[in-house]
């Protein structure tokens, strides 16, 4: 039996007991009669303090604290897919049949449906040497996700009874573990791990395969790859939501975590309810059989909001270990970062950069570093890839949680308010974002797509720098006054921003494109741009090629060319060819 | 047994520290009873052994160690209600001023509210017409919705609000009610809105809570909660359509500021505490539809954003948890617009999935997309006006300056007692767009300028 405590203080969600204890740093424990969870964030000689999860109006000077022994740890084990947890996965949707539509305080739920049974088939034989990270046995999670039960790193040695295949539920016992010590254990479906420490793994891969996302600005000029770690700062109504609800729904992963972390309710329940009737075009099943969602939205309180971000990497990590490829999305790393603040502050901690405690940095990076492409324990090839979105004060990057997330990740994707504002979607600023992983990429897209598409690519984001430069001297004096090159130039760089980067979440072709379309639609733009260069050194004036319209059916064109037929470019390549021949004779 | 404690151990700001309380519960209410026979609330802020920390609403003026005796509740500040609160006015902690008496309740909820589930939500799909053009076409409300106006004084905020209870109201045959919440707001202001509120002939519908600026600050803070705690009673359990006005947010913002300072908190930007986000989404959050309950919460927080600044930590805050925005524009105000509305930063989140066919009209979202993708670039050709003249513009140029003046005297401006259907808004987009060459659209595809075009003739 765990010793139990009082409660001496009470400020907000920290709460302290007084005199020396024998809790221990980060021990979960349980608060007052409610049994609010909570968790050891400091320990002094004269006094104990504690986190509170939960609201902790009500509670009174002098009621118990139980200690548990171990810090804060989620269970892990068939059942998680499809869920909707809350910051320290206590699933919502049980909340809500216990509770009704508001979520009451103290609702102790295990994570996962003890009563229901899997089709488990055990794997391990008796005599197997195992160790921690390998698997003894499988069972369909759902339609789209085979659930591996994989030892927790914390045990191994011999297998000494194994139950045969059939139907047992998260808590049975499918097997027996004689550790090198003789002490035998008892190996259910499932585990526990403390969310603040990343698992094991064997060892860490380079990662040079990209993470497929559909977006043509993404996977095109700034591409993330698989294990690696990408952030997406921007002002409200700039679309950072809309980018990670693209991504979630899109991008090759064959496991989404979705984290609301400080988020609103409502778009919460877009993401279930959107994602129940979204078809995974690779495996033909909804979204949701290979989505966990973690909501705790900004009403919710502010200590589960810090836990969430842990829970989701901690989730990834398990199905990483499994040897899927994961894909994490945190919504926003901000709200995250102001939950660390405001609890910093309760703790009269000494505040760094705009209130923010001066730990602010090793927290982001410790959890972008979770990020990686790993052979894991089992020998499989795994990865989990971070998705950041950072909501800055005032659409202002140079606040503390931007800057410092850009330490830690090596993509960048800035939203930008004049974008949003013209509606130009993904509102991301193709001359301040940036993708450090273009070189360890390039030798899969030059293998996978196609040799010359780096090169396109560059030739691609130069002619916008170009673009961004002369808009300078536009702003200035017009761009009537330009020479025809260097208007060519303007329009050709439209056709891109318009054509080629915008793209409409919400239409049927353009909401998902795939890499060899993009690469299609960037070379047959760079041929629109080389021929006409061609005929603008003849000296025969732009408003002659403007006025033909092949600029503004290369806009289109996004929209007419399907996604499985891709005729259409060489189509169009014959039409300029044609329209264009009469300057040559001439 | 009822303990009641004499005297205080220390008064500081709208805080009383007292010393030997016994289970005080955190966040729980007290009465304080003065010698003078005067009572006051409070509520416990931080509790440390036997020593509690109470916020006093009404404020500490007149209090002395000795002159008061204390109460502990123990519960949490819980607001009267039954479906006679229709029609009354009530102080910002939710007790009666029009002299009408005290409510008999039916039930007393807790004003601090919990969260809502999110799985427990319904996503809000229904539009609320409100008749004004660049509301309904480009910042569409929708039921459930929380949407802010970002004013500055002096501009025409409360009229606007005033408009759309008018007009929604008129459109709309659900049952409907309002809840008013004002913070520190001038006592001439409430005024209006009571007024106005009578000549829509709606005040039997209305519930008000007034916390004018007179008024104790204090309180402010728990004005907004009793309002929300009001129209989540009229919503869930009445099965009403509410829509609640919180006007000035600044005003409360500021009060939970001088309320954390004479706390002693560390100060986050600007003074304010470092939870003033959560603060904020305690109050927007409650906001929404419920699975299974027939009514809805939809929220229109007013507030003045500090020297025009939409970066202010207020809006930005806000901003961030409400489904977007509709931004007020005082160059517009200026030039004689009503309602000011600038188009570019405002914007509704919820709008996507409540408008096209089915909702509104087909046409809608590309509309309204190629409406701000235009009118954007009227910012720039005006920018490019101002440098080198209008007269060396490119006839492109003049053109986008032709259709932005149109746009703003015939779109934006409508008066305040105009009314216009979605179908009349649409259609003036429509019209608007005609202006501008044809290539220029690059957000309608080929059947919308199809169609869009013949409009055109049809219109000349």
């Amino acid at each position: 039996m765990e010793k139990t405590y009082n409660i001496y203080s009470i400020n907000g969600p920290v709460i302290t007991i007084k005199g020396k204890t024998d809790l221990s740093m980060m021990e979960m424990v349980y608060v007052g009669e409610e049994k609010l969870a909570g968790e050891v964030i400091l320990i002094d000689n004269d006094k104990t303090t504690i986190q509170v999860y939960e609201e902790t109006a009500g509670l009174r000077a002098g009621e118990p604290i139980y200690a548990t022994g171990s810090p804060l740890t989620i269970t892990l084990g068939p059942g998680l897919m499809s869920n909707i947890y809350d910051g320290i996965e206590r699933p919502l949707a049980m909340i809500k049949q216990q509770s009704g539509a508001f979520i009451k305080k103290g609702s102790l739920i295990p994570g996962l449906d003890e009563q229901k049974e899997w089709d488990v088939t055990v794997t391990a034989q008796v005599g197997d040497k195992l160790s921690g990270g390998q698997i003894y046995a499988h069972c369909p999670e759902t339609s789209a996700i085979t659930h591996f039960c994989i030892l927790s790193p914390e045990f191994s040695g011999e297998v000494v009874e194994v139950k045969p295949s059939g139907k047992y539920r998260v808590n049975d016992t499918v097997l027996k573990l004689k550790d090198n010590k003789g002490i035998i254990h008892d190996i259910t479906l499932c585990q526990k791990w403390p969310i603040r420490i990343p698992r094991p793994v064997k060892e860490r891969m380079s990662s040079d395969k990209p993470l497929i996302t559909g977006q043509r600005i993404l996977d095109t000029l700034f591409p993330v790859a698989k294990g690696g770690a990408a952030a997406i700062p921007g002002g409200f109504g700039t679309g950072k939501t809309m980018t990670q609800h693209q991504l979630a729904k899109w991008c090759d992963a064959d496991i989404i975590i979705y984290v609301g972390c400080g988020e609103r309710g409502n778009e919460m329940t877009q993401v279930l309810q959107e994602f129940g009737e979204l078809i995974d075009p690779k495996t033909g099943k909804p979204m949701t059989e290979r989505t966990i969602l973690i909501a705790n939205t900004s009403n919710m309180p502010v200590a589960a909001r810090e836990a969430s971000i842990y829970t989701g990497v901690t989730l990834a990590e398990y199905y990483r270990d499994m040897g899927y490829h994961t894909a994490m999305m945190a919504d926003s790393s901000s709200r995250w970062a102001e939950a660390l603040r405001e609890i910093s502050g309760r703790l009269e901690e000494m505040p760094a950069d705009e209130g923010f405690p001066a730990y602010l940095p090793s927290r982001l990076s410790d959890f972008y570093e979770r990020a990686g492409y790993m052979n894991t324990l089992c020998d499989k090839e795994g990865s989990i890839t971070l998705i950041g979105a950072v909501s800055p004060q005032g659409g202002d990057f140079s606040e503390p949680v931007t800057q410092n997330t850009k330490r830690f990740t090596r993509c960048f994707w800035a939203l930008d308010k004049s974008l949003a504002y013209a509606r130009h979607y993904p509102a991301i600023n193709w001359t301040e974002s940036y993708s450090e992983y273009l070189n360890s990429l390039a030798p899969w897209y030059t293998e996978n797509v196609s040799p010359k598409f780096m090169r396109h690519r560059d030739r691609i984001a130069s002619i916008l720098q170009k673009e961004s430069d002369l808009m300078e001297i536009v702003k200035l004096i017009g761009s009537d006054v330009l020479p025809d090159d260097q208007k060519l130039i303007l329009e050709i760089a439209r056709v891109i921003r318009v054509g080629f980067l915008q793209q409409n979440a919400f239409h049927d072709i353009d909401t998902y494109v795939p890499l060899d379309k993009q690469y299609k639609m960037i070379r047959i733009i760079l041929y629109l741009y080389k021929q006409c260069s061609k005929i603008i050194e003849q000296q025969i004036p732009i408003s002659q090629i403007k006025a033909l319209g092949l600029f503004d059916k290369a806009v289109q064109l996004k929209y007419q060319i399907p996604n499985d037929d891709y005729s259409g470019f060489d189509a169009f390549k014959e039409e300029i060819d044609a329209a264009l021949t009469k300057f040559n004779i001439a | 047994m009822i303990l009641e404690h004499i005297g205080l151990n220390q008064i500081n700001g709208p805080l009383i520290v007292l010393e030997g309380v016994k289970n005080a519960h955190n966040e729980e209410m007290v009465d304080i009873r003065l010698d003078n026979g005067s009572k006051r609330v409070g509520r416990v802020v931080e509790i440390e052994g036997d020593k509690v920390v109470i916020q006093v609403f009404e404020g500490t003026t007149g209090l002395s160690l000795s002159n008061t005796a204390t109460r502990m509740t123990g519960h949490a500040m819980e607001l009267p209600l039954s479906p006679e609160i229709l029609g009354r006015v009530f102080d910002g902690l939710g007790r009666p001023i029009d002299g009408l008496g005290d409510i008999y309740p039916d039930i007393k909820m807790d004003v601090n509210g919990q969260p809502i589930n999110p799985v427990a939500r319904v996503y809000p799909r229904n539009y609320i017409n409100t008749g004004i053009s660049s509301i309904d076409c480009l910042a569409t409300l929708i039921r459930g919705q929380k949407l802010p106006i970002f004013s500055g004084s002096g501009m025409k905020h409360n009229e606007l609000a005033v408009q759309i209870v008018k007009q929604a109201n008129v459109s709309d045959g659900s049952d409907f009610a309002i809840v008013f919440a004002a913070m520190g707001v001038k006592n001439d202001v409430a005024e209006y809105f009571r007024k106005s509120f009578e000549e829509a002939n709606v005040m039997n519908k209305v519930v008000m809570f007034l916390n004018l600026s007179n008024d104790p600050i204090i309180e402010r803070i728990i004005t907004p909660r009793c309002a929300l705690t009001a129209a989540e009673y009229l919503a869930y359990e009445l099965g009403k359509d509410i829509l609640v006005i919180l006007t000035d947010m600044t005003s409360y913002a500021e009060a939970v500021r001088e309320f954390s300072s004479s706390k002693g908190e560390i100060p986050g930007r600007k003074g304010f505490p470092g939870y003033l986000y959560s603060d904020f989404a305690s109050i927007y959050e409650r906001a929404g539809i419920i699975e299974g309950k027939k009514g809805s919460v939809t929220q229109i927080p007013i507030l003045t954003m500090p020297n025009d600044d939409i970066t202010h930590p207020i809006p930005d805050l806000t901003g961030y948890i409400t489904e977007g925005q509709i931004t007020l524009d005082r160059s517009l105000d200026s030039m004689g617009i009503y309602p000011p509305v600038s188009i570019l930063p405002s914007l509704s989140r919820l709008m996507k999935d409540g408008i096209g066919e089915g909702y509104t009209r087909k046409d809608h979202q590309p509309l309204a997309n190629q409406l701000f993708a235009s009118y954007s670039k009227v910012q720039d050709a005006k920018a490019l006006a101002s440098v080198i003249g209008e007269d060396e513009l490119s006839p492109n140029d003049k053109l986008l300056l032709k259709f932005g003046q149109e746009f703003e005297s015939k779109f934006i401006n409508q008066g305040y007692q105009c009314n216009r259907t979605i179908e009349e808004t649409l259609d003036l987009g429509c019209e608007l767009l005609s202006l501008l060459p044809r290539e220029e659209l690059d957000r309608l595809d080929e059947e919308m300028l199809a169609s869009h075009y013949v409009r055109k003739s049809k219109g000349k």
